[in-house]
């Protein structure tokens, strides 16, 4: 789950991490009242929006006066943000962020994520800050560096300090630098988050030490346990088909193409795009169903795939293990029922009860191309598409 | 012989009382597993389905002899039970709960650091030795004993393979599904390990998807043991998108690491036969099985 800058430096503030005072607005007024209550003489104007690049796409600007706050809220709320993150349509811009202007002298990179390789949460720190990580890693590894934490301890100050001094902090700031990095890292631990990170860290000229930008996501799989973070969902940042997905328990992913796919398993889901990009066409889907699926989540699956409205043909690939053919056969032909089937259906059963599965389809008076294996579906599948 | 588990395995089962617990445990006995009990806290003393249920694992353990445990137990709890089983010294722990926060499997992680337990899973289908063994949720019906050792990291992708090994007269001598959370226990390269040492595993197909470097690590213990057996492998994900989740925590090509292109150009650097789509990994290992 992801949420906006201005709800992480609020996460992060509450466990010590210093940030430049700011308001969130969702109008031009509350905006200019922002930069008023925050007093000084330079405001920073910050699009909300769930994608980083926001600065390169105009939606992040520096105000030296109420007017030039008033103009660039009034720009920037409403826009249509377009950055190497949003993807080319863009994201409409709801939120704002009014922060009091900061005198940066220095900008660094800090990160939190858990390391597959470490197998445990690793801390990574760049004096390149300001910049994409990735074009850092690629261009100068040796300028990341990284610690990996103990679970059973945490993030030592000694590690901490030791991090600060080696992405060139001034010595007169490892205090603050180190409680810093404990600070983000018990917010990491404690909030189950997935990514911590702050790019940038900046040194102002009074020699502070403060996270002018703040991405905080965090696992859904944890989030039962946090149940104070669901007020911070933002349903308009995510794509409508994967909310109403995530309602009934299935894993939906919108793509390009206009073969729908549905599926039991996420490696099964993905073998299945696989091989129709390999009969020359395009999914237009991922959609696992899982292990346990109800016949009211099938139902509900088809329901999703078919709001699309560049599906040509669908294909259901199911292996039964834990998720029963039978169980599938039946969703299969309620849903078919229920909506109005307008492309042609394809399905391949295999496994636990697939007998019992097969029969259904047969006595049903839905209309449906039964396939026997993988490759035999994906080229009847692409075949009926094509029409 | 086959790998880990065998007839003589003794089983039980954390969570055995629950739905999931008593339907896997049904049909572990019925495919002729050794399940020897199961543990429920605050039903110890009780049966189920004829066998004692033990409040604790280690009271489990002392009355049963048991050398492994499945575990179906819900998520939030489920870091704890594998806890309770790595305390009580089970030398095999198959956890098949998908959905743990991966916090929680990071400090399951360090607690099998210098410990007598091996972990499967989470998140995985769990292991069987057809004929002899099933701890986990696989379909018994697909498998036929044979010798071809399978390491997977998906689910019903696995069958896939199973079926394919089956309908070509190859077989399973046992077939590992590993899981494939961020954080797991065991790993490629430690089934790949055991299968190479296994006189009755004759090749070995691997099943890996993107996300992380597990297959990276498993050609890298493959170019230094310079093993004999040939090894297949399936790479699921080659059209996914970067960036986006597919499905569960693990599958994700993330800052620039993941990709399938890279996984499979490591795999094939150490002599690992790729089959191009899901419905080759049979054929491929009839072809080089000679």
């Amino acid at each position: 789950m992801k949420i906006h800058e201005y709800q992480g430096k609020t996460i992060l503030n509450a466990y010590g991490v210093r940030t430049p005072a700011g308001r969130s607005c969702f109008t031009v007024e509350e905006a200019v009242t922002a930069a008023q209550e925050l007093g000084g003489e330079v405001w920073v104007v910050k699009a909300q929006i769930h994608a980083g690049g926001r600065g390169k796409g105009g939606g992040v600007q520096m105000a030296r006066s109420l007017e030039e706050v008033h103009q660039h809220a009034s720009a920037i709320l409403g826009m249509t943000l377009v950055t190497h993150q949003t993807g080319p349509e863009g994201k409409v811009v709801k939120r704002l962020l009014v922060e009091e202007g900061a005198d940066i002298q220095r900008e660094y990179y800090l990160g939190v994520v858990v390391d597959r390789g470490a197998q445990r949460v690793v801390i990574m720190a760049s004096s390149e800050g300001g910049t994409e990580i990735e074009e850092v890693a690629a261009r100068t590894p040796d300028k990341i560096h990284k610690i990996t934490v103990d679970p059973v301890t945490g993030l030592t100050r000694d590690q901490a300090q030791d991090l600060a001094a080696r992405i060139g902090l001034p010595d007169s700031t490892l205090d603050q630098a180190t409680d810093l990095l404990v600070a983000l890292y018990r917010t990491f631990w404690e909030t189950d988050a997935s990514l911590a990170e702050i790019n940038p860290l900046i040194l102002t000229g009074n020699q502070d030490v403060l996270a002018l930008d703040a991405k905080l996501n965090f696992d859904d799989n944890a989030l039962f346990r946090h149940p104070e973070f669901q007020e911070l969902r933002d349903l308009d940042e995510e794509d409508p088909n994967e909310i109403e997905a995530s309602k009934f328990g299935l894993s939906y992913i919108s793509l390009d193409g206009d073969i729908g796919c549905l599926v039991n398993g996420a490696g099964l889901a993905m073998a299945t795009m696989d091989i129709i990009k390999l009969y020359g066409a395009e999914p237009a889907n991922f959609l696992d169903v899982g292990g346990g699926a109800t016949t009211e989540q099938v139902t509900e699956a088809f329901k999703i795939m078919m709001r699309n409205p560049n599906l040509k043909a669908i294909l259901v690939n199911i292996f039964g293990g834990i998720m029963r053919c039978d169980i599938i056969a039946e969703g299969l032909v309620n849903a078919a029922k229920e909506v109005h089937l307008n492309v042609p259906l394809v399905v391949r059963l295999e496994g636990t009860n697939v007998e019992k599965g097969r029969e259904i389809i047969a006595d049903s008076t839905v209309k449906i191309v039964a396939a026997e294996s993988m490759s035999d579906a994906a080229g009847k599948v692409v075949a009926a598409a094509r029409g | 012989m086959a790998v880990l588990v065998d007839a003589n395995t003794k089983v039980i089962c954390q969570g055995i009382t629950g739905h999931q617990g008593t339907f896997y445990t049904e049909e572990a006995l019925t495919s002729g597993t050794k399940m020897v009990g199961g543990v429920r806290p605050g039903k110890g003393g009780t049966r189920h389905l004829g066998l004692p249920v033990f409040d604790t694992v280690r009271d489990a353990v002392d009355a049963t002899g048991a050398d492994a445990s499945l575990i179906l137990v819900p998520p939030p709890h489920a870091a704890n039970a594998i806890m309770e089983a790595i305390d009580a010294q089970v030398p095999l722990i198959v956890c098949v709960t998908e959905r743990i926060p991966v916090l929680d499997v990071a400090q399951v992680k360090r607690a099998l650091d210098g410990s007598e337990s091996r972990l499967i899973g989470p998140n995985c289908p769990g292991i069987i030795t057809p004929g002899e063994c099933k701890i986990g949720i696989m379909p018994e019906e697909i498998f036929r004993r044979g010798r071809i050792g399978i390491i997977s990291r998906s689910g019903t992708l696995t069958y896939e393979a199973v079926e394919q090994t089956t309908s070509k007269d190859l077989g399973q001598s046992t077939c590992i599904g590993i899981g494939a959370d961020p954080i797991q226990g065991m790993t490629f390269a430690d089934a790949l390990e055991l299968f190479m040492a296994d006189p009755e595993t004759e090749g070995i197909i691997m099943i890996g998807e993107i996300g992380g470097t597990a297959e990276e690590g498993a050609a890298d213990y493959l170019r230094q043991i310079r093993g004999s057996k040939p090894v297949v492998a399936y790479i699921a994900g080659r059209f996914a998108p970067p960036g986006r989740r597919m499905g569960h925590a693990g599958a994700i090509i993330q800052h620039g690491t993941g990709g399938a292109e890279a996984k499979i150009e490591a795999l094939r650097g150490a002599g690992v036969h790729i089959a191009e789509s899901p419905y080759a990994i049979g054929d491929t290992m009839a072809e080089v099985l000679v």
